[in-house]
């Protein structure tokens, strides 16, 4: 559908009411600053990312931060497809740094949010990402008071990436770091390993099943939060993202110089998850989740732990294992359900299906 | 050479043989898989699928059979101890 | 999922281990053949639960590691040309020819995508009519029958646009080459299961009858393994030398004659390089000539070339059991999944690579 341009250049006609200034499509302009640039912040972003009463500024927000430590985190989403049964870009570019910032004890006081746009990027496609943001952002209780936005030629970018940037405040009595982990510390997981990874993977062609397998992408800083509250006493903290619970362990493993031991039958793993998994010879372990996290608490405080998990919302809470002994280097056993043991390291690049 | 997993016929479609797909349940994960060379599959049936082409149709009872087995073996040697 | 997690029982396992120890008597040295198997064993530490005096073997069903440099070579300069589409199986996107691989060509630009299902190449082809679309069609005998239908159905369909680059193995002539090799040492071997699921178990008589060793038909599952294993053992401490099928649940006595039939339709038996190991007569698969239009070397017009492997590289030894991946001066230095110098270090069931990735700590590996 096609606008078409009276004499003053603007579009006279019938228009698509998703259109901005007549524009169904990103173009260059709306990334210089100018007048088509103010239309798009104010006809797409304002709008969505206001909405909450909040004002976006443009150079940047001042604002207030109460006493304590902050913690800051940023993070680029560049998922394909965009929208995914379970979730969409949005979501994971306002969770991903929600959840980064629950990973140090923290909770969120204010993201910004970067876009780079290609040029023909569909308005009405931006505008569902920037709404799913804004509802994103609404549920975690945080608001975005800033942004930027820019556009590259048709060709060199892919629709669009998101950076999203957060500021929080450390939960009062919180220190979570590696180097406060212990022997003898268990090894609790808040849900089932391997969704987002395979959520994403089935929506490409050759790929596809006919039921679709969802995303965990969720918002886990009530979750946190809830650990918190309850006395736990949180030595670290590690969302499961790239590289899943495999990688993510071994690099905790090597930061602390520590043993860490893992029972396969511990780890839960969906029934539909798992089977495509074994159908297209992908190790679970090694398959990202988004909002899905590991937490290291002492062993005594296990039982309280999985309560304070589960009465937050998390989906299966449960110890999958514990911090064995001292370790040069670090390194992360998982016993089989055989009994056999295996070592599990850091993956070369991208886990890609097999056939043998 | 030989990754390959069972899963239950749900229902066949298609009229050309060599083409034939049928949707099979990998632990609830369906989707199609080529039929040709299991031509006396019939839905209900477990078929253990390569590359997407069902391979071989397995035999339920002997699986059950061998389970029992090995079973009875564990049960038979635990009991004297 | 039903009728594979039941054969990873612990409990289970624990007694078919049990009885293995009972059973053994003397030192054996058995075989598993297939890559698959290979991971198995390694990812559930099968071979922590087996007696010290029965040690595996690993073998060279692992068709990342054996497909030829020169094949790998030929599918990276096809994927490099404009207007190419070039599909494979996941596993051989990391494996090194002689200069790079698909990723890097990938990387600089060139089509590369990833099937699951050689049928997913013909859709492609379909809705591509102005591109070339290749497909790094590998494979033991359990892939050929897949494989065998693209080809058939690209003629069927009377796509011009397809082609195939062909690098199929069979196993029998490779055991018969390792057992011919009078350094081996190799007393009995698992077969690997969904291979004999579609050829049967006739082929595997004549090298039980020939060489006199057992050969026992495998499933992947733990519990598999372990049972053949069992089975292998007994004929070995008995003096016995016999095809066993301890997969009868999926393999029949006679295979797949439906797959088959197609198999020898499209593809003649021909002689062919294992990577590592050399020429084993009459051990692959080429495309008859009512099929060569699709031969894709031949469409590409590509040079024939002979590639050297590293020297230091001792991947053919490793293939055919006769060192271990610890043996190689190079394993996990100079040579890493990162850095693989050979093809059994980059393939997840390449034996380098699951020794590599379960057992580098101390006291893991055998």
């Amino acid at each position: 559908m096609s606008a078409e341009r009276g004499q003053a250049g603007l579009p006279e006609g019938p228009q698509c009411p998703l259109a901005v200034g007549g524009h169904e499509v990103i173009v260059m302009a709306h990334g210089g600053g100018g007048r088509l640039a103010r239309q798009l912040l104010e006809a797409v972003f304002f709008p969505a990312f206001e909405a909450d009463g909040t004002r976006v500024h443009h150079d940047g927000a001042v604002f207030a931060a109460p006493p304590g430590p902050l913690a800051f985190t940023t993070d680029s989403y560049v998922v394909r497809p965009l929208f995914f049964p379970g979730g969409d870009i949005g979501k994971l570019a306002v969770w991903g740094t929600v959840n980064d910032l629950a990973m140090c004890g923290a909770l969120p006081l204010a993201l910004s949010a970067g876009f780079i746009l290609e040029e023909g990027f569909s308005m009405a496609t931006l505008r569902r990402v920037v709404q799913s943001m804004a509802a994103a952002a609404r549920q975690a209780g945080v608001s975005i008071v800033t942004g930027d936005t820019k556009v590259v030629e048709r060709g060199c970018g892919d629709g669009v990436y998101i950076n999203t940037a957060g500021v929080g405040r450390v939960v009062a009595g919180a220190d979570i770091s590696p180097r406060r982990l212990q022997p003898g510390d268990a090894i609790v997981a808040n849900g089932d390993l391997a969704r987002h990874g395979i959520a994403v993977l089935t929506q490409r062609p050759g790929f596809e099943f006919e039921n679709a397998i969802d995303s965990d992408c969720a918002d886990v800083s009530g979750q946190v939060r809830a650990l918190l509250a309850a006395g736990i006493e949180v030595h670290c903290l590690r969302d499961l993202t790239r590289g899943g619970l495999a990688a993510n362990l071994v690099e905790i493993a090597a930061g602390a110089g520590l043993r860490l031991r893992l029972e396969e039958s511990a780890l839960p793993l969906a029934d539909e998850v798992a089977a495509v998994c074994e159908l297209l010879g992908l190790d679970p372990l090694y398959v990202a989740c988004e909002g899905r996290f590991v937490a290291f608490v002492p062993a005594a405080q296990v039982p309280p732990a999985l309560a304070a998990l589960r009465g937050a919302g998390a989906p299966c809470p449960v110890m999958i294992g514990e911090v064995s002994a001292a370790c040069p280097g670090g390194q992360v056993i998982l016993r089989s359900r055989i009994g056999g043991e295996r070592l599990l390291d850091m993956p070369s690049g991208e886990q890609l299906p097999r056939i043998c | 050479m030989c990754l390959a997993v069972p899963g239950r016929l749900l229902s066949i479609e298609g009229d050309d043989p060599l083409l034939r797909q049928g949707r099979v349940s990998f632990g609830g994960a369906v989707r199609k898989v080529y039929l040709a060379y299991v031509p006396a599959a019939q839905v209900g049936d477990y078929l253990v699928v390569h590359v997407g082409f069902a391979i071989s149709i397995l035999d339920e009872q002997r699986a059950d059979q061998v389970l029992q087995e090995l079973a009875r073996a564990a049960a038979a040697e635990a009991g004297p101890e | 999922m039903k009728y594979v997690e039941e054969f990873r029982d612990g409990r289970l396992a624990a007694q078919l281990a049990r009885q293995l120890r009972r059973a053994v008597t003397r030192p054996w040295a058995v075989m598993e053949v297939c890559g698959g198997q290979t991971h198995a064993i390694l990812r559930y530490g099968i071979d922590q639960l087996l007696p010290e005096s029965l040690t595996l073997l690993h073998g060279p069903g692992c068709p990342v590691c054996i497909t030829p440099v020169e094949i790998l070579d030929q599918a990276q300069a096809i994927a490099a040309r404009p207007g190419v589409i070039l599909c494979s199986f996941g596993d051989m996107l990391r494996v090194p020819g002689s200069r790079s691989d698909l990723l890097t060509v990938k990387a600089r630009g060139g089509d590369v995508r990833v099937v699951y299902s050689p049928l997913d190449v013909l859709a492609l082809a379909h809705a591509n009519p102005d591109r070339q679309v290749v497909f790094l069609a590998v494979g033991f005998e359990t892939t050929a029958p897949a494989n065998a239908m693209l080809i058939h159905q690209a003629q069927r369909q009377g796509l011009e646009n397809l082609s195939v680059l062909v690098s199929q193995a069979l196993v029998p002539p490779a055991l018969a080459a390792m057992l011919d090799a009078p350094e081996h040492r190799v007393q009995g071997f698992l077969a690997a299961g969904h291979v004999c699921a579609v050829m049967g178990i006739e082929p595997y008589r004549a090298v039980a009858g020939r060489y006199r060793v057992p050969v026992v038909v495998a499933g992947f599952e733990p519990l598999d393994i372990l049972q053949a294993l069992l089975l292998c053992v007994r004929q070995l401490e008995a003096g016995r030398a016999e095809v066993e099928n301890a997969y009868d649940r999926v393999v029949r006595s006679d295979g797949n004659p439906a797959a088959r039939a197609l198999v020898d339709r499209v593809f003649a038996v021909a002689t062919r390089p294992w990577r590592g190991i050399g020429t084993i007569p009459d051990s692959g698969l080429t495309l008859r000539p009512e099929y060569a239009a699709f031969d894709a070397v031949a469409r590409f017009g590509l040079p024939d070339a002979v590639a050297p492997e590293p020297a230091v590289c001792i991947a053919g030894q490793v293939l055919t059991g006769l060192r271990q991946p610890g043996d190689c001066p190079a394993f996990g230095g100079r040579c890493t999944p990162e850095t693989p110098l050979g093809a059994p270090m980059v393939s997840g069931e390449g034996a380098c690579a699951a020794y590599y990735r379960y057992r580098r700590a101390a006291g893991g590996s055998r």
